[in-house]
């Protein structure tokens, strides 16, 4: 970044106002200049297809919104006359309703991405931590906009979770009572949670930039974890990291794409078709797919509060987590023994998610039990340990090295020739 | 000339002998606490404009008349936008329910305890696992068990005073709040 200079802008126009704010030179140093490792592969965009989602999301919620009516007498109805007679409304709805499916997609893997590079590690733990600020924010979000249908399952749905709220000994209760503004989930608790659903992608906005920004003081990480020693282990943002982001982009849309234009329905609930009735409950409500593995480690426990406690303490476990990994090299590359239970954390994630899709009962019960005390024994005993025990291998001496000389750990004196070549 | 040893800006200020500083410390102090109180006092609006609003309030207590219920029938109204179970028992149930051996219960609680009137079971009709809403309140459907409630959601049996008697419900039916206006009407709340 220190290489970074000043443009020169021909146009007189931007001229102008860049020596009174200097937006162009922000631009063009943050979105041209901004220096890339040069080996960061396909999984680094991620972070820029969720940035896209968030877009596409806030596009077509407004749209919406200017359809939609907050009131438990009419919202339902309102929901099927943007599927019926709304130019375009079905197309709006599916894209924003698989939206927050393929959000949820990309933030997953960019978090995988994050665990498995050691994104998390100094310098990055604020980075971190906005992201995982910036997950929270998206469920309360999703949660919000799941609920305003009006359906069976937004209801039911509503119901269980504010009543986790009441787990909590003395204040639960009027907790909840004030989440609803009412007895029960009705027309105040839509009403609220219609304004709050508008609000939070606007938080969320404020969120990614902060994240950008504490990006771009640190820079990017990459496959090998070490960080760049000068121009020649890094690219310009544009062009390459521009194509590159762009063309998976393309390609994630056209994942999509498929799904609103061919199994919109697919990653819903049908009983959400159904509209809300407070006296009957669904034989078997199941939240999203996306909250599944934190919904099995609630249902795992059999305490109440208890499982409350766990599920939050799933994604807090997260925000220590820079803390918490006590070794210093970041890539599992070079960690042969946490690159495996790293795989075996993705893959108690899709366990969990499984189970939290199936009844709370017998060896569903037990597989979510397992998973669980994985999910936190990973966590809190695992990471502090290995980083003490594990013996990682020999980093490389830069980023250029093993893919200019073909992989090989090369012998000191080759240090100075890539340098040339940039 | 003592003041000239303490640090720029503390004892740039100070009256002579450092009182300048303390009473410097003391406003800034209070000022902070004054200001804390007013914005608490700003925010309480805010905060408790998302209680229950007045009208939901006057919809939290409401009459029911029990005349027209057979023995043996059962109603559901809806109180605070939860489903009430009223049930109009007959001898054998309220026999049923007070044969119980207290000691066998999961969550103890003897019938009379349950109920103002014996051949009245009036319980919220929220099964205490996970919220559904359990069937049995009309003639067709099953009622578990115990001749109470099944729940088909997680399969929890309740008995003739609404209570767990298998399943993984942790508690009984709630009882709601209520006094009867007259023999054969109460009101909820």
């Amino acid at each position: 970044m220190a290489q970074a200079h000043a443009p020169q802008f021909k146009n007189p126009v931007v001229k102008w106002i860049d020596s009174r704010l200097p937006i162009f030179s922000m631009l063009d140093h943050e979105y041209n200049q901004y220096p890339m490792p040069r080996n960061v592969n396909y999984l680094w965009a991620f972070g820029a297809i969720a940035g896209i989602m968030l877009v596409i999301m806030i596009a077509t919620g407004l749209v919406l919104a200017m359809q939609y009516a907050a009131n438990t007498n009419i919202a339902f109805d309102s929901v099927e006359r943007i599927m019926r007679d709304v130019n375009y409304g079905w197309l709006l709805r599916y894209v924003h309703a698989n939206g927050a499916s393929m959000f949820f997609i990309a933030v997953y893997i960019h978090m995988f991405r994050g665990l498995y590079y050691g994104s998390y590690k100094a310098p990055r733990e604020i980075l971190w931590i906005l992201g995982v600020l910036i997950m929270l924010a998206m469920m309360a979000t999703a949660f919000m906009g799941y609920v305003l249908p009006w359906g069976q399952m937004s209801f039911w749905g509503a119901t269980v979770i504010t009543n986790l709220f009441s787990a909590f000994p003395i204040v639960g209760d009027p907790i909840v009572t004030w989440l609803w503004g009412g007895f029960s989930v009705d027309n105040p608790t839509l009403n609220r949670f219609f304004a709050l659903h508008f609000l939070l992608p606007f938080v969320l906005f404020a969120l990614v930039i902060l994240h950008t920004a504490a990006l771009h003081v640190s820079g990017s990480n990459n496959p090998l974890g070490i960080d760049p020693k000068g121009p020649q282990d890094t690219v310009p943002f544009n062009p390459y990291v521009t194509i590159k982001d762009g063309f998976a982009v393309v390609v994630f849309l056209i994942f999509y794409a498929a799904f609103v234009f061919f199994a919109p329905n697919y990653l819903g609930h049908p009983d959400n078709y159904i509209p809300a009735n407070p006296l009957v409950t669904p034989a078997h409500i199941v939240p999203e797919w996306y909250f599944l593995p934190f919904y099995a480690i609630l249902r795992a426990i059999p305490d109440k509060l208890g499982g409350v406690l766990a599920m939050f303490g799933a994604i807090a476990v997260l925000a220590v987590l820079p803390w918490l990994d006590t070794s210093k090299v970041r890539s599992c590359k070079f960690r042969p023994i946490y690159r495996q239970f790293f795989w075996i954390l993705a893959i108690d994630a899709l366990v969990l998610g499984y189970a939290g899709a199936m009844p709370a009962e017998g060896v569903w019960l037990m597989i979510a039990r397992i998973g669980t005390a994985y999910y936190f024994f990973h966590f809190l005993i695992l990471l502090p340990l290995l980083g003490k025990l594990e013996r990682p291998l020999p980093l490389p001496a830069s980023i250029c090295e093993p893919v200019l000389k073909g992989g090989g750990r090369v012998a000191a004196g080759a240090h100075a020739k890539p340098m040339e070549k940039a | 000339m003592a003041q000239t040893t303490h640090p720029p800006g503390t004892g740039a200020h100070a009256a002579p002998g450092g009182e300048g500083t303390s009473r410097r410390d003391f406003l800034y102090l209070a000022t902070g606490a004054v200001g804390a109180v007013g914005v608490a006092a700003a925010a309480w609006p805010f905060i408790d404009s998302m209680n229950p609003a007045a009208d939901t309030l006057a919809l939290a207590s409401i009459d029911v008349d029990l005349a027209p219920v057979a023995e043996g029938q059962a109603i559901t109204v809806t109180w605070r936008g939860k489903p009430v179970f009223v049930r109009h028992r007959t001898a054998k149930e309220i026999d049923e329910a007070k044969k119980v051996n207290l000691g066998e219960l999961r969550d103890p609680a003897a019938d009379d305890a349950r109920v103002k009137k014996p051949e009245w079971l009036i319980v919220i009709g929220i099964c205490t696992h996970l919220g559904c809403v359990p069937l049995g309140q009309k003639p067709t459907d099953p009622r578990g068990d115990y001749d109470g409630w099944f729940c088909p959601c997680h399969g929890s049996h309740y008995d003739t005073a609404g209570r767990i008697r298998k399943g993984p419900a942790p508690a009984n039916l709630v009882v709601p709040q209520y006094a009867f206006t007259s023999d054969t009407a109460i009101r909820l709340g």
